[in-house]
Formats: structure tokens, sequence, C-alpha cells
């Protein structure tokens, strides 16, 4: 006879794909760091301190409100590493530490914890947190190093602020700031002012080449929004520059790769539908360009994705699939 | 071109893709009959079957020991020649006791006088559906939907057969076994249906991981100008009645409407050999090839047994277990059933029997829904399983209904991409149940 006493009875199916939360969690993070390690060498070693102190920051924040809520510990998930890395990334790499921490804060609990935790919050947790620090400190949260500037690693002093600070191309061509626009190739590769994740073009492209080889994101939501962005910009350029020139800078420049491949993939918070994430995407676009051409800011990429975030459940209920067999008449209304 | 459909999984590794390399070169192995056979009445979707004979009868093989309780039933026969020693409730591999007819082995394998071959050009097509009856012919692809009464229901409404040789479960490799090695008994088992059923086409589909059975087929087929070989492109579940029709002819069954609805009739390509042998060689439905494979056993095998022979003989010649396994399966790794025994008969439907050891144990917890869209990338009915979940598992029946849990087919392909391990099919197995009990009281309280 034969010992059955290790058999276990589970309803179908019996085998699962190997892939799990933490594993594509873990992906997320491989992906980014090509981004680090080009911000490590533009802004110096602050730029790693910044991101390990968001991420442990964040993992502690939410061991702490598992804690008092009594909800089994989540943090390794990874996620809320993944939006540590992701806060860090879109905040100048001046940011106080303070700050960051407490931007950490508002992202992991408010935006994140208390509506349920991962998958349950509507909003992105990491540009949430950025938009509660931009509203709540603006100079600190808009005055960027110059590539390769000497940044003290604990803390700057206001002259050296000064003395570093360099405006983003976005800024300049607005005319909302004074400064030599950094040429194309030089911001492709990541050797202008910016916050610390969205200043290289190409490592941000990169990690999305894997994303997409792991297939943890689909082109969709990414191609949606880079396209809707650099069509409108060629279309009318921005400030005085030429059609072409247009289209490198609004691409290559500022947040929209790091928003487009890392942010607007989110899985909570944009729709699960392929249609879905293309009128995602191309919403985010469309209101990036707004904020850009016509808002206080020069840089639209978190407000255009916090503000398509909320249209989700929309989204999602106008772009569920027909079913399988469905009437034709319904067929014809969806 | 092949063909395929929209949605599905591709289970398995890159190596191993479908998880079949263990037996998909071994040859069919004739299991020696077994000195005991169980033979429960229900081996058939629809009403068990009445017993026809009592303790202490002396039975030969192929003789009818039960009888259809029902039109949407099929009879049972004795799959060796001996004396009934018992008549009472056994284990089934659905996990409940079962009225079994419980038959000792003479060894003589005496054949039943009702057994000869049958003149099918003779015969009208009322006797032809008569005789598909007597011989007991279920889906042998593990649905077990007797087969007269798709026939009989398809006749003036479908104009296509389709032959099921998908076998898109993973490691499962009897039909493919079968379609090297017997496609004579299949071609002309298809011959028969479509006379029967009076068709203008018919499509034997094949994934492409069985290639090496087309060219024999193609030249059985011999340019037929009915019958054509479907090539299909490997994806789970392909096999699925709607999906294969969907691939094939490019029709969806309309939402809650059987195959028929489509113009289609679907039938196992181990059907159609028991059609053949039916008419060919009077035989009923007595043994069955099964996939004995998983990573406990020692040596996986394509065995041929009667039905009613106790799955442990088929794990003893196929060199036993490595070691206790933690997971027995009836049928394929999507959609079987979970064993806790091997002390369970082979059924008319037991294509395979699986065993895994050493598996990493994948159930979460606390299974947390990340909103990553992947089900819903996947799902072969195009439904939204991360809301349907959203609202089973706030036992909404209404969001339930909205969100069409009742056209689910319990594939599976959903749970297997999960990457937070959610129970989905489980979740939406409790769901329809408790959808379909409120549709009933509600129909019970607007007729009083």
């Amino acid at each position: 006879m034969y010992d059955f006493s290790k058999v276990v009875i589970t309803s179908s199916p019996h085998i699962k794909s190997k892939e799990d939360t933490q594993s594509i969690m873990l992906d997320v993070l491989i992906a980014l760091i090509p981004s680090l390690a080009v911000s490590t060498y533009v802004f110096g070693f602050r730029a790693i301190l910044m991101t390990a102190v968001s991420v442990i920051a964040c993992m502690v924040f939410e061991a702490i409100y598992d804690k008092i809520v009594g909800k089994p510990n989540t943090i390794m998930d990874l996620s809320a590493a993944v939006t540590g890395v992701l806060l860090a990334f879109v905040c100048p790499v001046t940011l106080p530490y303070w700050m960051l921490i407490i931007g950490d804060g508002i992202a992991i609990i408010f935006a994140k914890c208390l509506f349920g935790g991962l998958g349950k919050n509507f909003m992105n947790p990491a540009l949430a947190g950025r938009a509660f620090l931009l509203a709540s400190w603006p100079v600190a949260m808009t005055t960027w190093a110059a590539a390769r500037s000497s940044i003290g690693l604990i803390s700057n002093s206001q002259e050296t602020l000064d003395a570093i600070s360099q405006a983003t191309p976005l800024a300049i061509i607005k005319g909302t700031a004074e400064g030599d626009l950094p040429g194309i190739a030089s911001m492709f590769l990541g050797m202008c002012g910016g916050s610390m994740g969205e200043v290289s073009a190409v490592a941000l492209l990169i990690g999305g080449a894997y994303l997409l080889m792991r297939k943890v994101i689909t082109i969709h939501t990414p191609a949606a929004y880079i396209l809707t962005v650099a069509v409108i910009a060629f279309i009318f350029p921005m400030g005085d520059l030429g059609h072409m020139e247009s289209l490198a800078y609004s691409v290559f420049s500022g947040g929209l790769m790091l928003g487009a491949i890392f942010m607007a993939t989110d899985y909570s918070t944009t729709p699960v539908s392929k249609k879905g994430q293309v009128i995602f995407g191309i919403g985010c676009g469309l209101l990036t360009t707004m904020i850009r051409y016509f808002g206080g800011y020069p840089e639209g990429v978190c407000y255009s994705i916090l503000l398509m975030n909320t249209t989700v459940w929309l989204i999602d209920k106008y772009t569920r699939p027909t079913k399988f067999g469905a009437p034709a008449k319904q067929k014809k209304e969806g | 071109m092949a063909y395929t459909f929209r949605g599905g999984i591709h289970p398995g590794t890159k190596d191993d893709p479908g998880f079949k390399s263990a037996t998909n070169k071994k040859p069919i192995e004739v299991l020696k009959a077994p000195d005991k056979v169980v033979l429960p009445v229900s081996m058939h979707i629809g009403a068990p079957a009445k017993p026809l004979v009592k303790k202490g009868d002396i039975v030969d093989m192929g003789q009818m020991i039960a009888e259809a309780g029902g039109f949407v039933s099929a009879p049972v026969h004795a799959s060796v020649s001996g004396k009934v020693v018992d008549v009472v409730p056994m284990l089934h591999q659905n996990g409940s006791k079962v009225l079994s007819i419980v038959i000792e082995n003479d060894h003589e394998d005496r054949l039943h006088e009702s057994v000869k071959p049958k003149d099918f050009e003779a015969m009208t097509n009322d006797e032809r559906i008569q005789a598909i009856w007597d011989a007991g012919i279920v889906g042998h692809g593990g649905a077990t939907f007797p087969t007269h009464v798709k026939i009989k229901s398809g006749i003036g409404k479908c104009d296509t057969i389709l032959i099921n040789g998908a076998e898109c479960e993973p490691y499962i490799t009897s039909d493919h076994r079968l379609l090297l090695e017997r496609p004579e008994e299949i071609v002309e088992g298809v011959r028969y249906l479509v006379k029967i059923m009076g068709v203008k086409q018919a499509y034997i589909g094949i994934e492409l991981n069985k290639q090496d059975t087309f060219a024999k087929i193609e030249e059985l087929l011999n340019n037929d100008p009915v019958i054509k070989l479907a090539p299909l492109e490997c994806r789970y579940p392909q096999g699925a009645e709607k999906q294969l029709i969907n691939a094939v002819t490019g029709r969806e069954v309309p939402s809650g409407k059987l195959p028929a609805d489509a113009g289609c009739a679907v039938f196992n390509v181990d059907t159609a050999g028991a059609v053949y042998r039916c008419f060919a060689k009077g035989m009923p439905v007595i043994r069955r090839v099964v996939t004995v494979s998983g990573s406990a056993v020692v040596e996986p095998k394509n065995l041929e047994a009667r039905t009613g022979t106790c799955i442990t003989e088929l794990i003893d010649a196929c060199g036993g277990l490595k070691e206790a396994p933690n997971k027995l399966l009836a049928g394929g790794p999507m959609m079987g059933v979970a064993q806790f025994t091997t002390d369970v008969p082979v059924l008319k439907g037991t294509n395979a029997f699986l065993a895994f050891c050493g598996e990493e144990d994948k159930r979460e917890k606390a299974p947390t829904c990340i909103r990553c869209g992947r089900c819903v990338g996947v799902c072969p009915m195009h439904l939204t399983p991360v809301y349907m979940n959203m609202y089973a598992s706030r036992n909404n029946l209404e969001g339930c209904e909205e969100y069409d849990v009742l056209d689910c087919i319990e594939c599976g392909s959903c749970a297997y991409v999960c990457p937070a391990r959610i129970p989905l099919v489980q979740q939406f197995r409790v769901a329809k149940m408790r959808v379909q009990d409120k549709r009933r009281a509600e129909a019970a309280a607007a007729q009083k």
C-alpha cells in the first residue's frame, strides 16, 4: 500500500504559474536599477542613500500599520519597497531626508494602507506622496541640482543649493526658469537637472524593456501615453522649438518615461483590460501636455496620472470585454 | 495555417511544453485484466444506470450489467467475464460512494453473445443511434456526456462535426497515442458519425504538438470531401467545446446555449474510436487508455485498462510511487479532480491519473488581488475574473450575475496565472451554485 498521509485535496487547477506578487515586485525593483545607477553617477552617492532611506521608511510604515490594525505583515510582497524607490525617484536629490520620510508616510499610510493596502488603493502611492510634498515644500521640491555637482551626502546649506541648482529643461522651455537648454543627447543619457530617477531616458527604457520581456507590463499603456505626448508635441511645438526638437524634449525630458513605464502601469491604480489601458495612456498623455502647455507647472506627469487614477473605475466599467457568445444586441452596445 | 482562439494559457516549461514529454513517446501498453473490477452505475453525466444483475450472477465480457436510467443516461457493461460478487456502494472518483457492481474475473474473457459486428449500412438511423446508446458510449474526453443524446439532439441542427484531438490538458497523452497508434479506428468512427448525423463537413482538430500524427491521418482521409484535418495552435483550453468550435469554425456558441445552437457537435477522438468499435466489432465501452504520470510516478506510461480496474493496479504497473505523494488527480492538472486514495476504479472518462510529490504548496493564507489584470487577458470566455472574484468574495450574487459568473467554464486559466494565488475557480464554483440556487428560489416564488 502507498502512503497517502501527505495528500492534499484542493479545487482545480492544481498547477500554477511560477510568478507571484513578490516576484513581480522584485522584477520592478530590478528594472529600476539602471536608473539608480545613472542617478548615482549624475548626483553622487546621495542618490543611493535617498533611495535606501525611502525604501526602509516605506517598509517600516507598512509594518507599523499592519501591526496596529492587526493585519498579517505584508512588507515581504515588496510593494512598499517599490513605492519607496519610486517616491525617491520623483524627488530632487537635494530634498532633506526628513521631508522624504514624511512623503513616504503619506504614500504608504494615507494613499495605500487606509484604503485596504495593496490592490485596493485607487491612487498611485508614490505620486500621492510627491503631490503632498510638492504642496507642502514647493521650493525644496523644485530645487534641482546640476549634473555632476558636489552634493552633500547628509545635508546641504542654502548656499550650496543656490550654487549647484539648475533649471530643468521643461522649465527653461516654458520660460519659468532661466538657463541654457541642455543638448538632446545629454538629456537622453541623463546629464541634466531633474529629479533622481527621471533624468536618464535611456536607463528607464532599459528597465521598461526588461519589464516587457518578463511580461510584468504590456506595451499598451506606455506606448499610448508616450505616443500621445509625442504627437501633440510634434504638431504643436513647445515655446520656440522646431517640431522634431519639441518632440524630443517633451518625450525624453521630465518624468514622462518614468511615469509611462513605472507609474501608469501600476496594477492597482490602472484599468485591467488592454483596451482600458490604452484609453488610460491616452488620457494621461493629453493631461500631461495640457498641464505642460497651459498649467502653472512646467511638468504634468504626476498630476495627470493621479487624475487618471480616479477615472479607472469608469474606464473599467465601459471597457469590459464582450463575453464569449454574447447576444448580438449586447455586442453592439458594448 | 493553424487555428486557435483568443485568450488561454501555455502551461509547462520551455523544455517541456505541456509537461507531456514523460509519456508522449511511450506506446500504449495493455494492462493485464485485474482479478476484480468495480463498475459504478454512474460513469457518465445524467441519471445513474439501473443494475440488471445481482450478487452471484455469472456474466460475460461485454454483457450489459446495468441499463440506462433515462434518456440522458448510459448503460454499463461487464469489462471482464466472471461472477458478480457484490452490488454495493463503493468509492467513486467524485469522492462519494456510488452503487457499483463488483465482478470477480475468471480470466476467461468469454465474449457475450451480443458482441458481434453490426451491418451499419443495413441499419436505419434510429437503430444506429440505439446501437451507440446500447454500447454505453459517452464523451471520452472526461466530461462523459452520453453520445447518443448529443447525436439525437444535434441531427438537423448541426452542419459540422468537430473531432476533439486538442488534448490541451498538461501531462495527458492518451489521445495522442491513440491518434498515432489507432488512427484507422478514429477516422472510420468519424465516417460513421458523419453518416449518422448527415453533416456536410467534419474537422479533426489536433494541436501542433501532435504533428507526428498528421501524415497518417491525412493518408487515411485520402482527400475526403467531408472530413478534414484542422491543425490547432497549442493553447489551453483549446479542447473545451466552445473554444474548439470558435477556433475551427469561427462561430461562438451563444451564452447559455449548447454547441448544437452553433451548428456544431463535438466528439472526442476516442469517442469516435468507440463508435467504430461499436459497429465494426460490436464491442461496448469496456476499456480505455489512461495516462499515468506526474512527478511521483516511477515510470510514467500510457496504459490501456479495463473499466473498473483499481487505479492502484495502474500505479503498480508503472513501477509504483517514488515517495509519498502530496497530490493525486483523476484527469489533468487544470480541471482534474483531486483524490485522497488510489483505491478508485478506472471510469469511461478517466483519461489520466496523476500523482505528484515534492511540489511546493502554492496556496496562500490570505491572498490579495493586486488587480494585475492577467486573468482578464487569459479568460477564454472573455470575462473579467478580477471583478467576479470581488463580488463572489463578498457574496454579492447580483454582482456575480452582472459579471456573468454563469458563463465561466471553470477551465482554471485565471487561477493558473494569478500571481496572488487566489483560488478563483473555487470562488466561482461556489458563486455559480449560489446564483443558480437563488434563481431556482425566485422561479419557485414566482410560481406561487
